[in-house]
């Protein structure tokens, strides 16, 4: 009975956090359609994450896959999994997300992210 | 006779009642400048842990700084090499590491407030007052200058001298005593 309890505890914990993580991304989808965004495509997400640009890319630090761990390219601080199917903490809030993509879009690629390629993005690696 | 021994008697009193005054305002000056010196002392040392490195840590420095390495001790740089590179996060030796300025503020005020000061054993020697990388201050450097520079470079367990918690491991609390090194690879640094 105990173990039951602690089971359907663990449960919730997940299914919570996977719901702020979706959360999140929603209301940043929602504020990319005000810019003018109609549809978010994971497939374009897929190809811009693994493009290189001028050497740089995505996989960099994230690793092969974003739901291995990655590495960072110079200090080597652990960078754990971006798919939301193997971390449920990841993606679930808007600040930090959008702090992330400001940071890594400009080092990448020498830019910031459009409303559209970040919302292509968000969307694989919720389907992922 | 008797008027010139009355007259000695009385400056001789007069002299060392003068005396104990002096002595004892003295003394009551004195203990009041020690007590004073210790209250100083003990929130010193409150500040401070037993590495000589701030007691305060910030929860924003950690988060975003301490995201990508080692959140080191503010006290390993002077305040200028702090103010400097705060101000130039876009390129954050090769990286962008920008931050809402408000982030920004908090926490250069934290890593200023507990900076290197003049004096401190870190800054010997060192004349850049803003320096942007301890590795590069001249303790730093006579510290290491045993350790062959491959050893480090070479070694994917470290990758750079920038990475000071692969071998002190307790580095963020300002723990880099000789006697608790491991380097990856090659066990403890025994001196």
């Amino acid at each position: 009975m105990k173990i039951f309890t602690l089971l359907l505890i663990v449960i919730a914990g997940l299914a919570s956090t996977t719901l702020q993580a979706s959360q999140a991304i929603e209301q940043l989808q929602e504020r990319y359609r005000k810019n003018g965004v109609t549809t978010f495509v994971a497939l374009d997400g897929k190809a811009l994450w693994y493009s290189d640009q001028n050497g740089r890319s995505c996989t960099t630090c994230h690793g092969s896959s974003p739901t291995a761990v990655g590495k960072h390219r110079k200090t080597g601080k652990k960078i754990m999994p971006m798919a939301l199917s193997v971390n449920p903490q990841r993606l679930t809030k808007t600040s930090t997300i959008e702090k992330w993509f400001l940071r890594n879009c400009k080092w990448t690629l020498g830019r910031e992210c459009s409303p559209q390629e970040k919302g292509n993005i968000l969307q694989w690696l919720q389907q992922l | 006779m008797n008027g010139l021994l009355k007259l000695l008697r009385w400056s001789t009193g007069i002299t060392l009642l003068g005396c104990a005054l002096v002595i004892g305002f003295y003394g009551l000056s004195a203990s009041s400048i020690a007590s004073g010196y210790k209250e100083n002392h003990e929130e010193d040392e409150h500040s401070r842990n037993r590495f000589g490195f701030a007691n305060e840590t910030n929860p924003a420095y950690q988060e975003e700084c301490g995201g990508c390495h080692l959140a080191y001790p503010p006290g390993l740089l002077p305040a200028q090499s702090w103010t400097v590179m705060m101000s130039g996060l876009d390129e954050h030796f090769e990286e962008n590491a920008e931050l809402p300025e408000e982030t920004r503020l908090e926490i250069l005020n934290y890593l200023a407030k507990h900076a290197a000061q003049a004096g401190d054993k870190i800054l010997r020697g060192s004349k850049d007052e803003a320096l942007a990388r301890i590795t590069e201050l001249p303790y730093f450097v006579r510290k290491h200058d045993e350790i062959p520079k491959q050893r480090v470079k070479n070694n994917p367990g470290i990758g750079s001298f920038s990475n000071c918690d692969s071998c002190h491991q307790n580095a963020v609390q300002g723990d880099f005593d000789e006697d608790r090194i491991t380097i990856p690879g090659y066990g403890r640094w025994d001196d």
